[in-house]
């Protein structure tokens, strides 16, 4: 039962696990259960949508240094102008309407492996400062195990200059765990960049709470 | 120098997380290998956690809310008929409207039609297990689905799930995100359990019990429970300084 706090605010729900069969709730086809005419969750690229086209990749490794093969990913960014797709962005800026700038996709269940085909975005607003933000990707992750959604941010390693900037990377106090933020771009397949996530250990992600 | 400057849109109200799991839990022995051990780094919203994925009726379909009906093939999903309904409101008691909440579970012999569930519970051929909906202009879901069945799972040597819904949410902004589990009033279940019982404070997790809503039933058809979900609301910001951060 929810009761107010003295003052009327109502406590937030708590957290619990996605726990291991997620994939049946939020990508049954992906999971091979067909249920639902319309899946969401996949990033529509039209022909009208602007930007430069990106395949973004990488494994979850758990604590011992094993990949997480039950996982589930949400991203959600902003378009090649660099605004998102929400009436809370009003900012005087273009705006490509078509792009929803949000995806969701499981790790795969032999290989580990989650994959995103987006458009890489743009240079983002402060909301409280001046100037802007170095072009990023949130992403959310759960999965069994992990009791509170865990929220990371993909930056780009070709974005040296506008890393070197970002509030937000120069708040990391410790140069080696920015790293941790940068995905690497690899040659094999065009504009793949690869981000691996480690949930433990030296080369632990950084997580935030907002 | 210090300005004082309007915002774009509202702040979120920081997340209380003395009320949500911890990220290790022992007693839930997988968040040992998966629950980051440092601390999260603590960031002034920003533009994309304010923002969020804006999903349209047009999206889902007639019977997507209806798992008595969504998967049924020859006939109808065997257990008990049940409706769950509620609604999905903000720290400030205003409510969501139109956001998309999902829901799976395990059919009546807490079996999970997934490819990774070993356990001897058998799939019911008119059964899927999962649904989804919009809010409506109230903030209001409702499902139509079976009671899901308990079932084991390997943690401690004997650790049962009590029944349970699992439940994703989305807000108007990224930051409410949120995935749960909801449970049902008066199982013996409950305390035992070990994924509950990671939430440290006892009042916390009775707000993921659900009550019976014998007001709500269908008579001579289907019993109803109620259940609230309250997201992170909205602090609007008067006044403030220009700080480091997004």
């Amino acid at each position: 039962m929810i009761t107010p706090d003295a003052l009327g605010y109502l406590p937030e729900t708590p957290s619990q696990t996605a726990g291991p069969f997620v994939h049946i709730g939020l990508i049954p086809r992906q999971a091979g259960f067909n249920i639902f005419e319309n899946n969401l969750g996949s990033i529509k690229l039209g022909p009208e949508i602007e930007g430069e086209r990106i395949h973004i990749e990488g494994r979850i490794y758990d604590g011992t240094g094993t990949v997480i093969r039950d996982a589930l990913v949400e991203i959600w960014q902003a378009d090649s102008f660099g605004r998102f797709n929400h009436p809370a962005d009003n900012a005087p800026r273009p705006y490509d309407a078509p792009f929803r700038g949000w995806g969701r996709t499981g790790t795969d269940f032999e290989t580990g492996t989650w994959s995103f085909a987006t458009i890489k975005p743009g240079r983002i607003a402060r909301r409280h400062g001046e100037g802007s933000l170095a072009p990023h990707i949130l992403v959310w992750i759960v999965a069994r195990g992990i009791n509170l959604g865990l929220l990371t941010r993909l930056y780009f390693e070709d974005e040296a200059a506008a890393n070197a900037e970002d509030p937000v990377l120069r708040l990391i106090e410790q140069p080696e765990r920015r790293k941790t933020l940068i995905a690497q771009r690899v040659n094999c397949a065009g504009n793949t960049y690869v981000f691996d996530i480690h949930l433990q250990g030296p080369a632990e992600t950084v997580f935030f709470e907002v | 120098m210090l300005g004082v400057h309007l915002m774009t849109g509202d702040d979120f109200i920081q997340r209380d997380l003395a009320a949500h799991p911890l990220p290790i839990s022992p007693g839930y022995k997988t968040s040992m290998f998966r629950g980051p051990t440092r601390p999260p780094l603590s960031l002034k919203t920003s533009l994309a956690d304010l923002t969020g994925p804006v999903f349209g009726a047009e999206e889902l379909g007639a019977r997507d809310n209806d798992l008595i009906l969504n998967y049924a093939k020859e006939g109808l999903p065997i257990g008990e008929r049940i409706i769950i309904h509620g609604r999905v409101l903000d720290s400030n008691a205003r409510p969501l409207r139109g956001v998309l909440v999902e829901i799976w579970q395990a059919n009546a012999s807490g079996k999970y039609r997934h490819r990774n569930d070993g356990y001897i519970g058998t799939v019911d051929p008119n059964f899927g297990g999962c649904g989804r909906c919009l809010t409506d202009g109230d903030g209001r879901y409702v499902f139509r689905t079976i009671k899901p069945g308990p079932y084991p799972f390997r943690n401690k040597v004997n650790d049962w799930r009590p029944a349970h819904m699992h439940f994703s949410v989305f807000g108007h902004g990224f930051a409410q995100r949120l995935i749960t589990q909801m449970y049902f009033e008066g199982d013996p279940l409950i305390r035992h359990d070990s994924i509950l019982n990671t939430i440290p404070d006892e009042a916390a997790r009775d707000r993921l019990v659900a009550r019976l809503d014998l007001a709500a039933s269908v008579p001579l058809d289907t019993l109803a429970y109620r259940w609230d979900i309250v997201l992170r609301g909205t602090r609007a910001t008067r006044f403030e300084n220009k700080l480091q951060g997004n």
